[in-house]
């Protein structure tokens, strides 16, 4: 056996243990977070959270992986919620023996019958014409749902009682922290699978696929037939969200499969990045969070959003996670420390710059939306006047003076790291 | 035992414009094959058509006896011909071992598995492993195609098409744009692996088509107006006239 354990053998089982690790560290934050929040909200959001990251795992298994931009996503996750009601109230109703933790299976089925029905036609064209038909299949289900009140409910939607479903380990599921153990353990599950997905011959072929497509035809492949596979898996896995969320919600209604939904997880993918896996997640939890959380503060979050995103396509097109790989060569290198200190300098300004904005939109909102009351916006604590006139020359100091500051700043940043990324070249850590 | 490629009266019209005019070509099996011709002649067009990236107008296309016109690249595929690309056509963002794996999936019968390991197929590892070997690219194994040297890409591209073990093989300018010692390099190479089976070639160096090929044939406006040996091809007064001549003066 000596001569078999070569260095790249053990390589791979370092790498193995890495991998199984992470996952483990996983599922063992998911079952610890209730624990040490145990707060109503946090409960809820965490739920939400959790639907949200298979939701944009299941996105981008068609724009990552693929190389599909769909604008209509949100019609698998709509439709999986509605079957998941409609099954919940008919196994309700005649007594099937049928425990709730199951039923997102039925959203899933949902999900991909419809990506089935459809998906032959969506698939045989990449590129604009796929995210054109896939915007007409979305505008389409979504007006639909609204006439077709037996089935959609119309504006009010479907209700359903989650509790009223056999009980299963002595579990209601009435509590939210039972179903968020419920949504945690479908996140596992359904994160593993994705990433299982990504591992198959299949998996593989949409990597291709979405790289040269004229290509894979000359080695044996219909790209039309993988598309239409990836499409399949993606409905599978938005209908389990959307089932996840009929039972969170005890409701679906034609609000979860109209354009703002799609739009939600398309920014969610790639505000995460969609170049790796992990990706996705963490745009799921940045914008569920930031979603939970701006709604309370302000009236015009959507607008931070939008500003969010832009900042991500223009300055950091990898997203989240392609910011943070691109520092993997320099840990690896030992260089990373020769760009931290200039990225404390740069922080500063940098956060004057963006409280000077945050300052400006407030002010600006909140005076042209409500002369009198509402006027005070808290700022770190500080309180500040929309109609005093100070509170405006303090935003434009921020800002002008934030920028120009930063502007400096940023320049160092990018000369340290060319330094840095010098020296993991000359290591071989960067090609 | 039929040709290995059958071409019979084929025509490919664009418009009104025809490309490709009453083109009949046969190449037997085993035999490497050269097709010349000066610039716009329809030599790529002719590569087109035979691997299904276009479908002719009139004509027909026979692989090992099989009629193949009209088909999809894949399904030509499938039946053992495989063709790389003039300009570089690899999988950019994948790595090199990526590449090539790919390559072996389906002729190894995996096809559209989404229940399988890709990692844990040990004969689709032994084959990639094998080819990276063959084209010496095994050091670069991690590195992604797009940031692959030019002479490597075009090494790599050879290895996509011959990966997937088709017995007829079609390479389009396999050496265009390479060095001297590069062009040698990449001619052992095109020798080496395409043993025992049969090879197309698309080539404007005459020391590499005259020094690979056991038969050239010449098209002009895209019509073949001669097929034989070198010798042959050579003292042909129709392709000194057409094509050796221009190149003489």
């Amino acid at each position: 056996m000596n001569e078999a354990t070569t260095p790249d053998m053990l390589k791979e089982q370092s790498s193995a243990v890495r991998f199984y690790g992470i996952w483990l560290v996983a599922a063992i934050a998911l079952i610890v977070l209730p624990l040490v929040f145990s707060s109503g909200g946090s409960l809820t959001s965490f739920s939400l959270i959790g639907i949200a990251i298979i939701f944009a795992l299941s996105y981008n298994i068609l724009l990552g992986q693929t190389g599909l931009l769909s604008f209509g996503h949100a019609v698998h996750y709509g439709l999986g919620g509605f079957l998941a009601v409609h099954a919940m109230n008919a196994v309700a109703a005649h007594d099937l023996p049928i425990p709730l933790p199951f039923i997102p299976l039925f959203g899933g089925i949902g999900g991909l019958a419809f990506a089935i029905l459809v998906g032959w036609v969506m698939t045989k064209r990449a590129g604009t014409v796929f995210a054109m038909i896939s915007l007409g299949i979305g505008e389409l289900v979504a007006s639909s749902s609204l006439i077709l009140r037996s089935v959609f409910g119309g504006e009010s939607g479907i209700t359903t009682d989650r509790t009223a479903l056999p009980h299963m380990f002595g579990w209601s599921f009435g509590p939210q922290l039972q179903v968020y153990y419920l949504i945690a353990f479908w996140t596992m599950v359904s994160a593993i699978a994705m990433y299982a997905l990504t591992r198959t011959p299949l998996g593989r072929i949409c990597n291709a696929v979405r790289d040269n497509p004229e290509r894979v035809e000359f080695i044996g492949y219909d790209p039309h037939v993988v598309r239409y596979f990836a499409y399949g898996f993606a409905g599978f896995f938005a209908g389990i969200a959307g089932g996840l969320t009929a039972i969170n919600f005890e409701i679906a209604n034609s609000a979860y499969l109209g354009a703002t939904q799609s739009g939600l997880v398309l920014f969610s993918a790639f505000i995460g990045g969609i170049a790796y896996f992990f990706g996705p997640v963490l745009g799921a939890i940045l914008v569920t969070y930031l979603q939970l959380g701006l709604t309370n503060l302000t009236t015009v979050w959507q607008l931070y959003f939008g500003l969010i995103f832009i900042g991500i396509v223009m300055f950091a097109p990898g997203g989240i996670a392609g910011l943070l790989m691109i520092h993997r060569p320099l840990i690896r290198a030992g260089s990373l420390a020769m760009v931290i200190p200039s990225y404390l300098v740069a922080a500063l300004p940098t956060l004057a710059l963006a409280l000077g904005v945050i300052l400006s939109i407030e002010t600006v909102a909140r005076y042209a939306a409500s002369q009198g009351e509402g006027n005070i916006i808290n700022l770190l604590g500080i309180p500040f006047d929309a109609t005093r006139p100070l509170t405006w020359a303090v935003a434009a100091v921020l800002v002008f003076g934030g920028f120009l500051v930063a502007r400096i700043t940023w320049r160092r940043v990018a000369e340290a790291w060319d330094r840095a990324a010098t020296v993991a070249r000359d290591r071989g850590y960067l090609a | 035992m039929s040709a290995a490629i059958e071409i019979k009266s084929v025509e490919k019209h664009f418009g009104n414009v025809g490309i490709i005019r009453d083109l009949n070509l046969s190449v037997a099996q085993g035999e490497r094959h050269a097709i010349i011709g000066p610039n716009g002649a329809g030599k790529s067009t002719t590569f087109n058509l035979i691997s299904g990236h276009i479908k002719p107008s009139a004509g027909e296309i026979r692989l090992n006896g099989d009629i193949i016109s009209g088909l999809r690249p894949f399904e030509i595929n499938r039946r053992g011909l495989s063709r790389s690309f003039q300009v570089t056509n690899v999988f950019a963002k994948m790595s090199v071992w990526e590449n090539i794996r790919c390559a072996v999936l389906w002729a190894t019968g995996h096809r559209y598995a989404f229940w399988k390991n890709v990692d844990h197929l040990p004969e689709v590892r032994q084959r990639t492993a094998q080819i990276l070997d063959d084209i010496h690219l095994s050091h670069r194994r991690d590195v992604p195609a797009g940031l692959l040297t030019y002479a490597e890409q075009r090494e790599l591209e050879i290895g996509i098409t011959i990966a997937g073990g088709a017995n007829v093989i079609m390479l389009d300018e396999p050496t265009a744009g390479m060095s001297h010692a590069e062009t040698e390099r990449a001619v052992a190479l095109i020798r080496r692996l395409t043993e025992g089976r049969t090879l197309v070639i698309v080539e404007h160096d005459m020391s590499v088509v005259f020094g690979l090929a056991d038969r050239i044939s010449v098209l002009v406006y895209g019509h073949i107006i001669a097929s034989g040996t070198p010798e042959e091809i050579r003292g042909n007064p129709k392709v000194r006239e057409a094509y050796l001549g221009e190149e003489a003066h």
